[in-house]
């Protein structure tokens, strides 16, 4: 069966973004950028199950900016078989980036949709739901497990209470979670492979497709900023502390 | 235009993720309805009536909804919730799933995990794991949004007593079904409620040390958590994840042990009262946070914690 990964270009998770002065938004000049951890771990999954023979071909999507191209090359090099990008330099919004996804499985077809829950950029959490929403399909959310047979899949997901497992017909959608598996990294001869695999770029327009914004980010700013405390000497103080100075126990 | 807000609830308790949810919409508007989707969940409709500020609850009683499954509820949700100003449901994993998919069924781009609401179409929420407050404003006719408990004070459980209308829909998508679940048992209290709230990292070193943690704990009358560290090296279950992707936590008291303070943990415990940090590294990031530091082997600490308090 086909898959269709989408993965998103965000700000690396070791950059600690700052608002700009004027706090019209974030700071992300010369900011390392990097595939979503999350994404990696949808690409993965898919390379996963094609080692098992379940799926034949993965086809992963990315939109944005003609830099989303350094993302996909990425899941290629992890193992996907080819790209598309949808190109547009406007702002992208979950529902936007969904209708998108949603005219490239209408094209595509796949049995089987795989992306991250969530991106630690916008930190929304929205895009697999939305999905799940505009073609009819069953979604298998924060997913910690994915088992494919006879035309449905089973997930296991990781709920507040602890893990909970439901059953979805094919073609379905899963969102993935931290513990779903750890990426490989991309070996050197497959990093060279993956310039030569095809990439196709469209855009929203030729997807026909509405992505103008809904919501207006009106400022950003940094959040209340803790002050370091005091460091205690031992045990015995941190207790006496607790108790008669900032009086929680 | 009315509010309507979705029950949290396990068919027999009404979750008290609701109870804030409530108070993000009272900060909105006044005619607030609230959703109670199940099945034989006639309890937690009862509870619901009863809460402060509430002036009507739905119920949708029905082996479709028995288990919240999101192909089902999010179109009673878009169904229902098509005559309303705006929607509202905790940002728990039940919400998560299936808010943005109701959203979608009535074309709205949802607003994710409100920590303040502003006005009736702007509100704040964390960006970037929490390092960026972004004030957003909406331009959908319906304004679908997701609350962070922590950040709203729980409205009272007690007083009200609102109608109770039974809603004629049943709607199985018949897409997904529910397998089974494995729920955490614990007689501690639930992690995102606690006053108390002790958590291990990677410093713990294995599933057994957290013992300490749940001794601790218990003459605190404290939750346990982890950082996702502990979790991924297998030493404790999911459900105690505290940070961006986990469970956002703000306890008046926090206590780290053996945690370093990644950014990402520190998104889901920063909004603490007060942070206590034990580590023995004392150039560990948590140190910046936390009220009180101690630079010590957990080893000794903790037991030592234990038998003082």
């Amino acid at each position: 069966m086909k898959v269709l990964v989408a993965v998103k270009r965000v700000v690396d998770y070791n950059v600690k973004v700052r608002p700009k002065a004027d706090g019209s938004d974030v700071d992300t000049a010369n900011v390392k950028m990097s595939i979503n951890p999350f994404c990696e771990i949808a690409v993965e999954e898919a390379v996963r199950l094609k080692e098992k023979g379940v799926v034949s071909e993965i086809v992963v999507v990315s939109m944005g900016s003609k830099q989303c191209q350094e993302q996909i090359r990425t899941a290629l090099a992890l193992g996907a078989d080819r790209g598309i990008l949808v190109e547009t330099d406007e702002e992208l919004q979950p529902l936007g980036v969904a209708k998108c996804l949603k005219a490239i499985v209408e094209k595509e077809e796949p049995q089987m949709v795989i992306m991250g829950k969530q991106s630690i950029d916008g930190d929304n959490n929205q895009t697999g739901q939305m999905l799940g929403a505009l073609t009819g399909m069953a979604q298998g959310t924060f997913a910690s497990e994915v088992v494919v047979e006879d035309g449905s899949a089973k997930v296991t997901r990781e709920i507040d209470g602890g893990l909970q497992t439901v059953e979805l017909k094919l073609p379905a959608i899963v969102t993935t979670d931290l513990r779903l598996n750890e990426p490989r990294y991309a070996s050197l001869p497959n990093i060279m492979k993956a310039k030569k695999k095809p990439l196709d770029t469209t855009s929203p327009d030729e997807l026909g497709v509405d992505i103008a914004p809904r919501f207006k980010t009106l400022k950003v700013e940094p959040p209340a900023e803790r002050q370091a405390g005091v460091k205690v000497a031992d045990v015995a103080e941190l207790v006496e502390k607790l108790k008669n100075e900032a009086k929680v126990i | 235009m009315s509010i309507l807000v979705i029950a949290e609830h396990d068919n027999a308790e009404l979750k008290g993720a609701t109870l804030n949810t409530i108070a993000a919409a009272k900060a909105i508007g006044d005619d607030i309805h609230v959703l109670v989707a199940g099945a034989d969940c006639g309890a937690v409709a009862e509870a619901a009536a009863k809460v402060e500020g509430v002036s009507k609850v739905l119920v949708a009683d029905n082996a479709a909804y028995g288990h919240q499954l999101a192909e089902n509820v999010a179109k009673l949700v878009a169904d229902l919730g098509k005559d309303y100003g705006h929607i509202l449901a905790p940002a728990t994993t039940t919400g998560k799933n299936m808010l943005p998919r109701a959203a979608a069924l009535l074309d709205v781009q949802p607003i994710s995990d409100i920590i303040a609401v502003e006005s009736a179409d702007t509100f704040k929420r964390p960006i970037y794991a929490g390092n960026v407050i972004a004030t957003v404003q909406s331009s959908d006719a319906i304004k679908v949004v997701s609350v962070r408990a922590t950040a709203f004070d729980a409205v009272v459980a007690e007083g009200g007593s609102a109608d109770v209308t039974a809603v004629d829909i049943a709607d199985d998508a018949g897409v997904s079904s529910f397998v089974g679940e494995e729920l955490a048992e614990s007689d501690r209290p639930d992690l995102t409620s606690a006053k108390v709230v002790i958590s291990g990292g990677r410093g713990m070193q294995n599933g057994e040390n957290f013992e300490m943690l749940y001794k601790v704990a218990d003459k605190l009358g404290a939750a346990v958590g982890a950082s996702r560290a502990a979790v991924d090296a297998g030493f404790v279950p999911n459900d105690m994840q505290v940070g961006q992707t986990g469970k956002i936590v703000a306890p008046d008291l926090y206590i780290a042990v053996g945690i370093s303070g990644a950014i990402q943990h520190l998104a889901g415990m920063k909004d603490s009262k007060i942070i206590v940090a034990i580590n023995k590294d004392e150039e560990a990031p948590i140190f910046s946070v936390a009220d009180y530091g101690l630079v010590a082997d957990l080893f000794d600490a903790v037991p030592e914690l234990e038998t003082k308090l």
